[in-house]
């Protein structure tokens, strides 16, 4: 499985998929994060690999 | 970038946003390299980007950074305060340093539950605050402009606000460059044409260490749920978003929003501070420090530098 994680939150989904699609599975808009694994950015074709932990980045911010 | 129909590679991205920023600067005469730029910084990502930017590009620009005493459970200021001081240091950069609760006496928290203003949340009194702390730093210390890192999604969310309340006179002065009156600085937006996402990775790629954290209060705010509806909307219609805030800016421009001529308010001194303000007597500001208590009246000097 593929590990996601915002903040406090994580998620699983399987791994073939892109970022994009698990995304969508997880309900969270593309809009509002970016992705990055080993710290380095990844875009939304990316296709997800088994074992891997991918760590989004929440852009939204003000008050 | 689905608005605009680009995707670059890191080095090429890493030039094309500094590119844009000059670009929007001389679009919007915001400011020249012979004029002093104080940028007010934040910790997080958009206002150190700004800066950045701003020196890669050549421009004189300072730094400031008002010191909110926002600490509960995530140390919010304290590490703020730090990455600021951190990234100036790095650089060999100058930050005004200003702490609220050194040069008025309290936190805003505190000033928040003292004159009980916004209900449970401080974020009235700290806007309040640092719109005050930054024009008298800009006067006292003559900075020709004032500088902010308000991005694209900033700026929809709040025309959105205030379109769906129909608040006109807000919407008549919203805009990349607000000029300057005598006793307030010129305000710039340099980054209002960025999505949001755009300038995280900016400062993600060009490694800048910000405050991921949000401030603890902005849970629930009025100016997030406009964002998560604008990105709503962004994500079926690419480019929605900066639409929005475009054609707003044209049809200002083309006279939609024409104000009538007794919306120019006269402005006065603050009897206390000095600051332009349109109340008889005491600056909105100066009210809410004297409430309950005797004015504290901030002089020069009243902040450190990094």
């Amino acid at each position: 499985m593929v590990r996601i994680v915002l903040r406090e939150r994580e998620f699983e989904v399987r791994p073939g998929m892109t970022l994009q699609a698990a995304l969508d599975k997880i309900a969270i808009l593309p809009e509002a994060v970016l992705a990055t694994r080993n710290g380095e950015l990844i875009e939304e074709d990316e296709i997800l690999v088994e074992g891997e932990t991918i760590r989004l980045v929440a852009v939204i911010s003000g008050g | 970038m689905r608005q605009h129909k680009l995707a670059l590679c890191k080095e090429h991205y890493l030039e094309w946003v500094p590119a844009q920023t000059e670009r929007i600067i001389r679009k919007y005469e915001m400011f020249t390299r012979h004029e002093k730029v104080l940028v007010a910084v934040s910790g997080g990502k958009d206002s150190l980007s700004l800066w950045d930017i701003l020196i890669r590009l050549g421009y004189q620009a300072d730094g400031l950074y008002p010191g909110l005493g926002i600490d509960e459970g995530l140390h919010y200021s304290t590490e703020s305060r730090r990455l600021n001081e951190k990234f100036a240091s790095e650089r060999g950069m100058k930050l005004h340093v200003v702490d609220v609760a050194e040069v008025y006496g309290e936190t805003i928290p505190a000033i928040a539950a003292r004159t009980h203003r916004g209900k449970e949340k401080p974020c009235s009194v700290c806007g309040l605050t640092k719109r005050h702390v930054m024009n008298r730093i800009a006067r006292d210390m003559a900075y020709d402009v004032l500088a902010t890192g308000h991005n694209l999604d900033d700026e929809a969310a709040v025309l959105l606000g205030n379109t769906l309340t129909w608040s006109g006179e807000y919407l008549l002065r919203q805009g990349p460059a607000l000029p300057g009156t005598p006793g307030l600085a010129r305000k710039v937006k340099p980054l209002c044409r960025f999505y949001e996402r755009e300038m995280a990775a900016y400062a993600i790629l060009r490694g800048i260490e910000y405050v991921y954290d949000e401030c603890p209060f902005a849970a629930g705010s009025t100016s997030i749920f406009n964002k998560q509806l604008l990105n709503d909307l962004e994500h079926e219609r690419p480019g929605a978003k900066l639409a929005f805030y475009l054609r707003f800016l044209e049809a200002r421009k083309a006279g939609l929003f024409a104000g009538r001529e007794d919306v120019q308010q006269e402005l006065q001194p603050c009897a206390n501070c000095g600051q332009p303000t349109s109340a008889p007597g005491l600056c909105a500001f100066c009210r809410m420090v004297a409430t309950g208590k005797a004015v504290v009246a901030p002089g020069p000097g009243q902040e450190t530098e990094a």
